[in-house]
C-alpha cells in the first residue's frame, strides 16, 4: 500500500486583532491546528473527529489549499503543497477535491446542476467540446442517484439530500484522488444521511479514492474510517484504526469523547458508565500550557502543565499524546 | 387523567402554493412526570404539534382539534388566558437558543421579566431567585455572569439558560424541541444529564421532540414516531427500539451506524421526505416503505391499539414487519 498524503508538524494560524487596538500593534495568533503529522494510504479513509473549534474544518482547508500553513508539509504524492505557489498548486488542485457541510450553501444558486458540476472540467480542462461535457456530467450524475434528465435544474428545486449528490458530483468530475468530506452529512435527516454514507463508501471502493472524513458525529465516522484521528483545540490527542479507537482508546479525551455519544438501545443506554466531561473548549486564543486538554482532564496531573505531552507510538499505528495513557473499555457496560 | 391530552390535532398553513398539512390527525397524551419523546424527520410536524398546543403557530398557521391541559382547551385560549399557561405550567425550550433569548437585553432583564410577571415578585428577588436557577443548571460564578448579555455565553451555556429560564417557575410540563440538536456531543451528554436531575427533582414531565434516536433511548419512558404529520408507531421506549411495529420505525433504527457494532453496510430508507403539500392519499410513508402493499397507497391506516401499551398505524399485520 502506497501513501497518497504524508502531513508532517502542520500549524495553521489566524491573525486576530483585539478589538480597539492600535493598527500598528501586532495581532494576536490563534493557533487553529498545531504541529499535526499522519499519513494517509492510498484507497483508505481517514475520519477526523473533535468538538466544534477543535481544528478539523481548518485543517481540511488547509491541505486543499483555501487557508495558508503556517508550517510544516503537506506531501501528496511526493509533491509539498504548503511550499507550493498558488500557480503551481493549482495543477495538483484537481487531484484533491472537497464536499462540504450545507448542501445548498455549497452551490451557486444562479447557476443549473449541469453547470454546477461541469465548472471543474471548464477550469481544468478548457479543451473539452460541449457535447462531451455535457455527457460526463450526466454518466456522473446517474452514478451519485441522479436523475439525467433535471441537469437544467436549479439547486434549489432538490432536496437537501440531492443537493448533497450534486455536491458529490462536482467533487468528482475531475476524477481527483483524493477526496476531503467536511462534515458531509450533519445536515442531512437521519433516513438520508444512510444513503449518501452508502453512496460515499460505494464510490470510494469502485473509484479508489481515498477519502478524509470530517464529522462531529462519532458513529459515522466510525462506520466510514478505516484510521481515526481525535483532534482537541488544534491538536491531535490519538491516532488508531476505527475499531480499536471506538472501543479500547487510550486517551482520556478520547474515552470521554466516545462515552459520550449516544446509542440507541434503551436497555444499554441506561446501563452505560458515563464519565460526563465538565466544562466546554477552551479560548483557542489562548490555550492552556503543555497538554491542552489538561484543563478538563480527569487524570491531569502538575505536570501537565509542563511540556507538551509526546504523540506516542504505541505500535500498529495506535499513537497516543498522553503520558498516563491507559486502554478503557469505554462501551462496557457496569453489571 | 393525563397532564396534556392532545385530541385529533390538525395543523395548516396557508401559502402562496395552496394548503400545506403539517400534522394530519394527532392524539396522544402525557401524564406527570412522563417523558415523552416525539421523534421524526425535518418536517414529520414534531414541532408544529408543540407550537400549535402553546399557540405559537405562525400567522399563516391554524391548528383544529383539541390540546388540553388540565382539562381546559388550549387552542381556545384568548391570549391573557394562554399567556397565564405559558412559562407558568408549560415551558418551552428551544433548538437554537441564541435566537430564543433576546440579544439587546441583559440575562438578568429576561430572567427576572418571567417571575416579576407571573409570580409578581420584585426585582431584586427575581434577579435573587434566577441567581439561584442559574447557580442550579451549574453557570458559573452566576451572581456576577448574570449581568451579561446572550452572545457572551457559548452555546452549551445559553441553552443551560434557556432550561433556567423555563424553570423558574416549576412548570409541571416542559416541552423541549431539539435542545442538544446544535450541541456538541460532550456538551449534549451535560444538557441530557442536567434535564434527568430536573425530571427526578422536580418531577416534571417532559416532552423531549428529537431527531436523534440514541438520545431517546437513554431518557425517554415513551416513544412517538411521527412520519407526515402522522403518528406511526406509540409505545414504551424499550418495547418501540427493541420490537419496532412499524417498517418505518424499523427503517430508521437501522440506518443510523452503531458505535457498538460493526455494521457493513447501513439499510437506508429509499427517496426523500414528503412533500406535505402533496401527502398521499393513503399512508404518507407508503412511497418509500420496503414492505408497500396494494392498498397501501389507497387507504389511510387507522391508529390503532395492540400489545402492551402500543399503538401503530399500518395496514401490515405486526408479525408480518420486517
Amino acid at each position: 500500500m502506497s501513501t497518497i498524503l504524508s502531513v508532517r508538524d502542520l500549524s495553521v494560524t489566524f491573525d486576530v486583532r483585539r478589538p480597539g487596538s492600535w493598527p500598528w500593534t501586532p495581532p494576536n495568533k490563534l493557533h487553529a491546528v498545531s504541529q499535526m503529522s499522519f499519513d494517509l494510504q492510498a484507497g483508505q479513509c481517514l475520519g477526523v473527529v473533535g468538538e466544534s473549534g477543535s481544528g478539523k474544518s481548518t485543517l481540511a482547508r488547509a491541505i486543499v489549499g483555501t487557508v495558508p500553513s503556517a508550517g510544516g508539509v503537506i506531501d501528496f504524492e511526493g509533491h509539498d503543497l504548503a511550499a507550493m505557489s498558488p500557480a503551481q498548486r493549482r495543477v495538483h488542485r484537481r487531484d484533491v477535491q472537497m464536499i462540504f457541510q450545507d448542501p445548498l450553501a455549497a452551490l451557486n444558486p444562479r447557476m443549473t446542476v449541469g453547470e454546477i458540476i461541469a465548472e471543474p472540467l471548464v477550469t481544468h480542462e478548457p479543451g473539452t467540446s460541449r457535447t462531451e461535457r455535457k455527457k460526463r456530467v450526466q454518466e456522473l450524475m446517474e452514478r451519485v442517484g441522479l436523475l439525467p434528465n433535471l441537469i437544467n435544474r436549479y439547486p434549489h428545486e432538490f432536496s437537501g439530500g440531492q443537493c448533497q449528490r450534486i455536491g458529490i458530483a462536482r467533487a468528482l468530475i475531475m476524477k481527483p484522488k483524493l477526496l476531503i468530506c467536511d462534515e458531509p452529512v450533519s445536515a442531512l435527516d437521519v433516513s438520508v444521511q444512510a444513503q449518501v454514507v452508502n453512496l460515499l463508501m460505494e464510490l470510494q471502493r469502485d473509484m479508489g479514492l481515498s477519502m478524509i472524513f470530517i464529522a462531529h458525529d462519532l458513529s459515522v465516522v466510525k462506520h466510514i474510517s478505516d484510521q481515526i484521528i481525535v483532534m482537541y483545540l488544534g491538536r491531535q490527542m490519538e491516532m488508531a484504526d476505527a475499531v480499536t479507537l471506538t472501543t479500547r482508546p487510550e486517551h482520556p479525551y478520547s474515552q470521554a469523547l466516545i462515552s459520550s455519544v449516544p446509542i440507541p438501545d434503551p436497555a444499554l443506554e441506561k446501563a452505560r458508565e458515563r464519565p460526563i466531561l465538565e466544562g466546554e473548549l477552551p479560548s483557542p486564543l489562548a490555550p492552556p500550557s503543555g497538554c491542552v486538554f489538561r484543563t478538563r482532564c480527569p487524570k491531569a496531573q502538575a505536570s501537565c502543565a509542563g511540556d507538551l505531552p509526546v504523540f506516542k507510538d504505541l505500535g500498529q499505528g495506535h499513537f497516543v499524546a498522553c503520558p498516563f495513557h491507559a486502554a478503557q473499555d469505554v462501551l462496557a457496560v457496569t453489571a | 387523567m393525563s397532564l396534556l391530552e392532545i385530541d385529533n390535532m390538525r395543523v395548516t398553513f396557508t401559502t402562496a402554493d395552496g394548503d400545506v398539512n403539517a400534522v394530519n390527525g394527532v392524539s396522544f397524551g402525557i401524564d406527570a412526570g412522563e417523558t415523552l419523546a416525539v421523534v421524526g424527520e425535518s418536517g414529520s410536524g414534531k414541532s408544529q404539534t408543540a407550537f400549535a398546543a402553546m399557540g405559537l403557530l405562525a400567522k399563516n398557521g391554524r391548528a383544529t382539534g383539541e390540546a388540553r391541559f388540565d382539562g381546559k382547551d388550549l387552542l381556545k385560549m384568548s391570549l391573557p388566558e394562554i399567556n397565564k399557561i405559558r412559562s407558568k405550567e408549560i415551558a418551552m425550550i428551544f433548538q437554537d437558543p441564541m435566537t430564543s433569548l433576546n440579544p439587546y437585553i441583559r440575562i438578568s432583564e429576561q430572567m427576572a421579566e418571567v417571575l416579576m410577571l407571573h409570580k409578581g415578585m420584585s426585582k431584586s428577588d427575581a434577579i435573587a431567585d434566577s441567581v439561584k436557577m442559574l447557580d442550579a443548571v451549574k453557570i458559573p460564578d452566576a451572581r456576577n455572569r448574570i449581568r451579561s448579555f446572550p452572545h457572551e455565553f457559548s452555546g452549551g451555556m445559553r441553552q443551560r439558560i434557556m432550561i433556567a429560564m423555563s424553570l423558574l417557575c416549576q412548570p409541571r410540563l416542559l416541552i423541549a424541541d431539539e435542545p442538544t440538536t446544535a450541541l456538541d456531543v460532550t456538551v449534549q451528554a451535560q444538557i441530557m444529564q442536567l434535564l434527568g436531575e430536573i425530571r427526578d427533582e422536580f418531577g416534571t414531565a417532559i416532552i423531549l421532540i428529537t431527531h436523534d434516536l440514541g438520545v431517546v433511548a437513554g431518557f425517554c419512558d415513551r416513544t412517538l414516531v411521527l412520519y407526515g404529520g402522522q403518528i406511526m408507531e406509540d409505545g414504551p421506549t424499550q418495547t418501540v427500539f427493541d420490537n419496532p411495529s412499524h417498517p418505518y420505525t424499523r427503517g430508521l433504527l437501522k440506518a443510523v451506524p452503531r458505535l457498538d457494532r460493526a455494521d457493513a453496510e447501513l439499510l437506508t430508507i429509499a427517496g426523500e421526505p414528503p412533500d406535505m403539500s402533496r401527502l398521499p392519499q393513503g399512508c404518507p410513508f407508503s412511497p418509500r416503505c420496503a414492505q408497500v402493499q396494494n392498498t397501501c397507497a389507497s387507504l389511510r391506516p387507522e391508529l390503532q391499539g395492540f400489545g402492551a401499551d402500543r399503538r401503530r398505524a399500518c395496514l401490515l399485520p405486526v408479525e408480518e414487519v420486517a
